[in-house]
């Protein structure tokens, strides 16, 4: 089960790396978003296997830390810094 | 009993494992923004949603488990906006060009 | 071979590289992207080598907050991104990886060569003796309490310090332009739902830091970054340096600190030492308002960027000025081309050359400032058919 789970684990970061090199080198902004939500995807899931693995319970606490500051640093991307949000106002047509 | 906790968790971590290798093939491969953003979301709700399936049963606690379907639903609703915001980024910076 | 060692190999290779990119990359914003990548991979590594509070701190810190701050700092330096002559020479780039190389070897050196057995707080840390059952937290707030104590009031100077930069102008003012987001759009929906569940793990990974992996530090940014959530979605707006409620959060925390300190010296057996019935509540109660301090120089720490990226202005180019001006017909003058009948181009075919041979500033800016009047003019003449 062990063995199983480690290599799911190494699995799991290979796919992490693969889909960081288009995406870190992709054209345009929007790509690099998604590299930062790929990433924290990942990284939740390598740290409840590794929890799974080594036996520290306190890594869910890591996932659950990451899960919130991935979602962070992925508005910060796509508000690029600036204090206005582009990607918003005229284009939502939800209420209409 | 621990045999079946066994089989869940190899069944759900594998296939957890394959979604999020399709979602980064589709990364890789697709040719517009939109689609590879589609891509990343099935990682993102299928395959973190397998693989806590998986780890489940390995939990200490109750709350153990509980705290692993946080994780998951917190994932969830992180993914699903992002993405939105993402997507609209993305079109306003195409029709923008 | 090991699967867990293959598994370690992947890791570090994975981690190398997104290292390496994030200093090759040439854009800032990719760098950053970068960067927050590698603070997360970090922070899978240290759960692997077992420091979860560090693995939290870093997945905190770099992942979040460090990427908002730079990213901040890379939207304003984005303008001066394409002036060529400031990438610093060959001299540097060697003197940057001969330092580098040298303080990796020492830090390589002085984990491999460890004496055996290592030198540690670890076994006095684990015998629990303030009754707390991580021996991080027994380290930071029983052993080495001093050094906790001092970090707060360093904290605490630095943000006197940051606020101080500020001109007299904005003294006492706000750090930044009230942020703008649709309010009936995704992001003030995610900023209303978000916070209260983020809000909940601030507090219980403060809480649990006491017995499990967690702790003030890493509670109290969790919380920043959920009130810079609800800032960046306009919800709310940052809090002026004057706010007396501010001050007084800042100051509680190491006030707290202090004042336990002291009453040590009548209760116990010295500054700094807690009574054994009282010491867990005394710990705790002293986390929590070191929580909400170090969530509020969190907020602030954003000035410093702020300020630090202001010193560039200096260094105009042409770019910059183009991105004040928002007609059309401007940026054609200035780039000395002819603009679709627009009587400013043969007045604007001097302009670029004339700066590029005496790199006049002042010149420039007079130039552009004549180039926009005389635009608005043709444009109400022509009723803005000519000029785009």
């Amino acid at each position: 089960m062990t063995e199983f789970l480690t290599g799911v684990l190494g699995f799991i970061l290979a796919m992490l790396g693969l889909g960081l090199v288009p995406i870190l080198r992709g054209p345009g902004d929007a790509d690099r978003m998604m590299a930062a939500q790929l990433i924290g995807t990942c990284g939740i899931a390598s740290l409840l296997l590794l929890g799974a693995v080594t036996g520290v319970s306190a890594a869910v606490d890591v996932a659950l830390t990451l899960a919130l500051l991935a979602t962070f640093a992925s508005i910060a991307f796509v508000k690029k810094g600036t204090a206005f949000l582009e990607a918003d106002g005229s284009e939502s047509t939800e209420n209409e | 009993m621990s045999l079946i906790f066994n089989i869940v968790t190899v069944v759900g971590v594998s296939a957890g494992a394959f979604f999020f290798l399709a979602g980064t093939v589709g990364l890789i491969r697709f040719p517009d923004t939109l689609t590879r953003l589609h891509a990343l979301t099935k990682a993102d709700n299928l395959g973190l949603g397998l693989v806590v399936l998986g780890v489940l049963p390995q939990a200490e606690s109750l709350r153990g488990g509980l705290k692993l379907v946080c994780v998951w639903l917190l994932a969830l609703l992180a993914g699903a906006t992002v993405s939105q915001l993402i997507a609209r980024a993305a079109r306003r910076g195409g029709s923008s060009q | 071979m090991n699967i867990a060692l293959a598994l370690e190999v992947v890791v570090a290779g994975v981690v190398l590289g997104v290292a390496v990119w994030t200093i090759v990359a040439r854009d800032n914003y990719a760098a950053v992207a970068g960067f927050v990548a590698y603070g997360l991979l970090l922070a899978l590594i240290w759960v692997r080598l077992d420091a979860v509070d560090v693995a939290l701190t870093e997945a905190a810190i770099s992942g979040g907050l460090g990427g908002v701050l730079l990213l901040g700092a890379a939207a304003r330096l984005r303008a001066t991104e394409t002036v060529a002559a400031e990438r610093p020479g060959i001299g540097v780039h060697l003197g940057a990886v001969v330092l580098s190389a040298g303080v990796a070897v020492a830090l390589a050196a002085g984990v491999l060569f460890l004496p055996d057995p290592a030198p540690s707080l670890a076994p006095a840390a684990n015998a629990a003796a303030t009754s707390l059952g991580n021996p991080v937290t027994n380290v930071l707030m029983a052993f080495r309490a001093m050094d906790t104590l001092l970090e707060k009031v360093v904290l605490l100077l630095a943000l006197v310090g940051v606020w101080s930069l500020a001109s007299d102008g904005v003294w006492g003012g706000r750090p930044g332009p009230r942020h703008w987001a649709d309010p009936r759009g995704v992001l003030a929906f995610l900023a209303r739902l978000l916070p209260p569940i983020g809000a909940v793990v601030g507090i219980y990974l403060v809480w649990t830091g006491a017995n499990h992996p967690g702790g003030a530090f890493q509670g109290g940014t969790i919380l920043a970054a959920m009130w810079l959530l609800v800032i960046m979605a306009g919800l709310t707006d940052t809090p002026p340096a004057r706010g007396r409620r501010v001050r007084l959060v800042l100051i509680a925390g190491p006030a707290v600190f202090l004042a336990v300190g002291l009453g040590g010296l009548w209760l116990g057996e010295g500054f700094l030492t807690y009574p054994v019935a009282y010491a867990k509540p005394l710990i705790v109660a002293i986390e929590i308002a070191n929580r909400r301090f170090v969530c509020a120089t969190r907020i602030w720490d954003r000035l410093i960027v702020s300020r630090a990226t202001r010193t560039n202005r200096s260094r105009t180019s042409v770019s910059r000025l183009r991105s004040r001006t928002s007609c059309k017909s401007i940026h054609l003058c200035l780039a000395g081309e002819p603009s679709s009948g627009g009587p400013s181009w043969n007045a604007g075919r001097f302009i670029l050359p004339t700066f590029r041979a005496t790199r006049n500033i002042r010149f420039l800016k007079r130039q552009s400032l004549v180039a926009s009047i005389r635009c608005l003019v043709c444009r109400c003449c022509a009723k803005g058919s000519l000029l785009v």
